[in-house]
């Protein structure tokens, strides 16, 4: 069963960089970076205040972007058919799509943050402590991304509904990432922690489940 | 008994399409399920393999399957002998197993082009070569004769023989007549409620 995992996530990690999606989050973030000092005006004091949290929520929407060719595509290819046939388990699928999925945006994000940083003028403790933050908390946004993908799957217009569905689940996260960037804010990285694993260990079965009952 | 099939019934968006559809196939047999458009032939082959499951009846399996539906599940990015490689990697096969597969199916000249730039004929056969690489002893077939041309349609003839003849079992749904002497052909309109 679980020798499946490595081909699957190689082939979906080969998938998003041939297709140019693993790009999107990346030029998304760093794009959010540069239009917000803009936006705000050039303040130091203003930008490093409060250019963590508007990371967090760049980094947020960066993972939903990709959400419409995670599952779909492969459904409708006959793909998921396939595997099922081979007897691999959608649960085993849907693990795979999310670490494949968090290899392809997670480590890249938590790069092109470092520019994205100093555009903002964020100073060395808060960016230490986002980066930790985004390693927390990027498995659990790719596998808030895997869940909508699979409960969206079959619907027009999923990358709406998608983000509609994943945004109520992702506030926790947003609240206690951008909560953890203050100085002693050990608890806030606790509980993100907490919602990480609830999300990574429930997401396989969820998505999973929602593959299945897909399947006509 | 490679599958055995007992009192299946099929149901497709609330409407019944076939009941009481009973069969066993052993090493060596073959067997076509023939029928007009909308029969229920394809959801038989879903049910078959597990995809869907059985309301009513009992399928049992006793040997791995692999099926070529109408879906070819190939990659359009990736180059074809790429994409087949993944399957065949999923399936344990070696990969001269694979590329007499290819060969089989007149493959071997576009093994490098990228799935997308492939005609509906090409991927067709992509499809049955996955099957063909498969090792499986049952082989599951969904209209397997569309969008083939003439030399194709008797190379998966010749492929079909050869796999039964080699104690594999195929069932296949087909609403032509396909260049392979079955063993048995069950008309589905006939198992219409």
């Amino acid at each position: 069963m679980m020798r499946a995992l490595w081909p699957l996530v190689r082939r979906d990690l080969a998938a998003a960089w041939t297709g140019g999606g693993a790009w999107l989050p990346i030029i998304f973030l760093l794009l959010v970076a540069s239009l917000y000092p803009f936006a705000v005006g050039p303040d130091a004091r203003l930008l490093g205040a409060t250019g963590g949290g508007m990371l967090w929520i760049a980094a947020l929407l960066a993972a939903l972007l990709p959400i419409e060719r995670l599952i779909a595509p492969d459904v409708q290819a006959g793909v998921l058919d396939q595997l099922v046939v081979r007897g691999i388990a959608d649960e085993m699928v849907a693990l795979a799509k999310m670490v494949a999925h968090w290899l392809s945006f997670g480590p890249p994000l938590m790069i092109a943050t470092l520019p994205a940083a100093a555009l903002l003028k964020l100073d060395g403790d808060v960016l230490m402590r986002l980066e930790i933050g985004l390693a927390l908390g990027t498995p659990a946004l790719a596998a808030l991304g895997v869940l909508v993908a699979a409960l969206t799957a079959g619907l027009r217009s999923a990358g709406a509904i998608g983000g509609l569905l994943a945004l109520p689940l992702a506030v926790p996260l947003l609240i206690f990432g951008a909560g953890a960037l203050h100085e002693g804010s050990g608890a806030a990285l606790k509980f993100l922690t907490a919602i990480a694993l609830l999300l990574v260990a429930i997401t396989p079965i969820a998505a999973g489940a929602a593959m299945r009952a897909g399947r006509e | 008994m490679i599958v055995s099939v007992s009192g299946l019934s099929c149901t497709r968006g609330g409407r019944q399409l076939v009941t009481g559809l009973s069969f066993a196939l052993a090493a060596g047999e073959s067997l076509r399920l023939a029928g007009p458009n909308g029969v229920g032939k394809s959801s038989l082959i879903r049910q078959i393999c597990g995809l869907v499951p059985c309301t009513e009846g009992s399928v049992s399996l006793n040997a791995s399957p692999a099926l070529a539906d109408e879906r070819a599940a190939l990659d359009a990015d990736r180059r074809l002998g790429e994409t087949l490689r993944f399957w065949a990697g999923l399936d344990g096969v070696s990969r001269g197993v694979l590329d007499q597969a290819i060969e089989r199916m007149g493959l071997g000249v576009i093994a490098e082009l990228p799935v997308r730039m492939l005609s509906t004929g090409q991927r067709k056969r992509a499809a049955l070569a996955r099957v063909l690489a498969s090792g499986a002893a049952l082989w599951l077939l969904d209209e397997p004769g569309n969008g083939l041309d003439e030399a194709s349609l008797s190379a998966l003839g010749q492929a079909m023989d050869v796999h039964v003849e080699g104690g594999g079992a195929i069932v296949a749904a087909s609403h032509f007549d396909l260049p392979h002497a079955f063993t048995r052909t069950l008309d589905i309109g006939d198992y219409a409620p």
